[in-house]
């Protein structure tokens, strides 16, 4: 025992002396990350102020900071952003919802996977685009369409992951719950949620991917405010700097949101045992 | 205390599992089970902990015929099976109902079984025989009066595994508990068991029964011992196995 005691101890005081340049290894690989797209940055500013890439097609990235600069001083940038993560986060949460409340009902009853799971399948197979015709004839042009087209693209990689990751609960933990009398609720709550969380977790970040294409698509499609509007827009006025700064923006703020979700992730699933990627 | 009358469970045509079976165990005894793989040890472990309903025969807990998974049972797998998102101090009362003083029970019986300054660590961080020694906790927990037992050492080495036997040794002097344990370590049944139980055949059924006299704790190299280990490799007829 007294053998046992001593290496915890050294293996905490590992964990502590690793946390100290913890700080500079997040540092590092966020440098790492950044030094290939500065590279492609600077390569395409030159390029651009030699004249080989013709302005009125690909613009100089300082011409495009430029005038990101300006539509935020004249206030509208921040309108246009607010509206477009509105949409998306009240379309992910709709999508999210049900997309909980059909695939736990699927993944755990034999019989709801009997009753929707063949029609789910089927209208997953109906390319999300197809919708919009239909989506605006009923609700018009205005927010409940694009909310609703948002929310379609959402459920469907959430419903998949939490169906697939609540049917790959190992029979192990299940048993074990059995041993101590749970109740199917019990079962459920206690075991089945947790252990299917890694896979609903995939499914919420691929949810979000696809909700980001969703609120583009639907702000193509007849908007007077959002990012994609501003896309439309910059065809519309011959402004390629307008058209790729709102590429830039979709960038930042898809990698935003997902780092977000990411960081959630690992906070939630600390206890998982995988394997940490070599340095 | 636990009665076993005439129970059959059997599979894929009567090729596997165990058949007419009956035993009867008193309080606090502990009972081993020895066999070749195949011949329904498991099985009749999951029969008698409730998890496998579809038996002939009856199990009676004192009198009582069992049907579901009774209370009075605890069981350790093979593997620990412990839930990786708990922390050690939130598996072991895993099994408790909401308002049975959780915390106080777990740092008790992770006192007993030698896990002090593990509480806090998640099963990803436990060497085999702790996770597993996390897992006999989490059986003791709900104070069961018979323990079944299926293999719970076999994947664990040598020196752990004694570490662990003596920890079940221990556990059985302190609670009197009435100990099933399935294994194939011959040595293991010798140094724990009063009664040991040969099942021979597919599907399996008693074919010896040996008391062993020697009071516990018993000598690791005893020379008594060591002549039933000659003895019971005999009634296992393992050759039989290698002509197959």
């Amino acid at each position: 025992m007294m053998s046992v005691k001593a290496t915890v101890v050294s293996t905490e005081v590992g964990q502590k002396s690793k946390k100290g340049f913890q700080v500079n290894a997040t540092l590092k690989t966020a440098a790492l990350g950044a030094v290939v797209p500065l590279i492609l940055v600077i390569a395409w500013e030159y390029l651009s102020r030699t004249g080989v890439f013709p302005p009125h097609l690909l613009p100089a990235p300082s011409v495009i900071c430029q005038s990101l600069m300006n539509m935020s001083a004249e206030g509208n940038l921040w309108g246009h952003i607010g509206i477009t993560l509105y949409r998306l986060f009240i379309g992910f949460l709709i999508g999210t919802a049900a997309a909980v409340v059909l695939g736990a009902a699927v993944g755990y009853l034999k019989k709801a996977e009997s009753l929707f799971d063949p029609l789910i399948q089927a209208f997953r197979s109906i390319p999300s685009l197809a919708w919009v015709p239909l989506f605006i004839l009923w609700m018009g042009i205005g927010e409940p369409s694009k909310v609703v087209l948002i929310a379609v693209g959402v459920f469907f990689p959430v419903y998949l992951n939490i169906v697939s990751g609540i049917q790959s609960v190992d029979r192990k933990l299940i048993e074990v719950g059995k041993i101590y009398n749970f109740s199917s609720l019990q079962l459920i709550r206690r075991i089945i949620l947790p252990a299917s969380l890694p896979s609903f977790l995939v499914g919420l970040r691929s949810g979000l991917g696809l909700g980001w294409m969703f609120v583009v698509a639907a702000e193509l499609m007849g908007a007077s405010t959002g990012i994609g509007y501003l896309l439309v827009y910059g065809q519309n006025t011959y402004s390629p700097d307008l058209i790729i700064s709102s590429i830039v923006l979709f960038a930042i703020l898809g990698k935003i949101t997902d780092s977000i979700l990411k960081t959630f992730e690992a906070k939630a699933l600390h206890w998982q045992d995988t394997i940490e990627k070599k340095a | 205390m636990l009665a076993i009358e005439n129970v059959s469970r059997t599979f894929s045509n009567g090729e596997t599992g165990f058949k007419n079976l009956n035993l009867s165990v008193k309080k606090g005894e502990v009972i081993g089970i020895l066999g070749t793989s195949g011949c329904g040890k498991s099985t009749l472990l999951r029969v008698l902990s409730g998890l496998d309903e579809h038996y002939d025969g009856q199990v009676k807990i004192d009198g009582e015929s069992v049907t579901a998974v009774h209370e009075k049972i605890g069981m350790i797998f093979q593997e620990p099976r412990l839930l990786p998102w708990l922390k050690v101090r939130e598996n072991i009362p895993f099994g408790l109902k909401s308002d049975e003083h959780k915390t106080e029970k777990a740092l008790k019986y992770i006192e007993s079984v030698g896990l002090n300054g593990f509480e806090n660590h998640y099963p990803k961080d436990l060497s085999g025989g702790m996770a597993q020694r996390v897992a006999i906790a989490r059986a003791l927990v709900t104070a069961p009066e018979i323990l079944l037992l299926d293999e719970p050492f076999s994947a664990l080495d040598a020196f752990t595994k004694m570490q662990l036997q003596d920890l079940l040794l221990a556990i059985w002097q302190q609670y009197h508990s009435t100990i099933l344990l399935v294994t194939h370590d011959i040595d293991e049944a010798l140094y724990l068991c009063d009664r040991i139980l040969i099942l021979r055949g597919q599907p399996g059924e008693i074919y010896e029964e040996l008391t062993i006299p020697k009071l516990k704790p018993r000598g690791r190299g005893d020379a008594e011992l060591a002549k039933m280990k000659d003895q019971i490799i005999k009634l296992l007829d393992l050759s039989q196995i290698n002509n197959k």
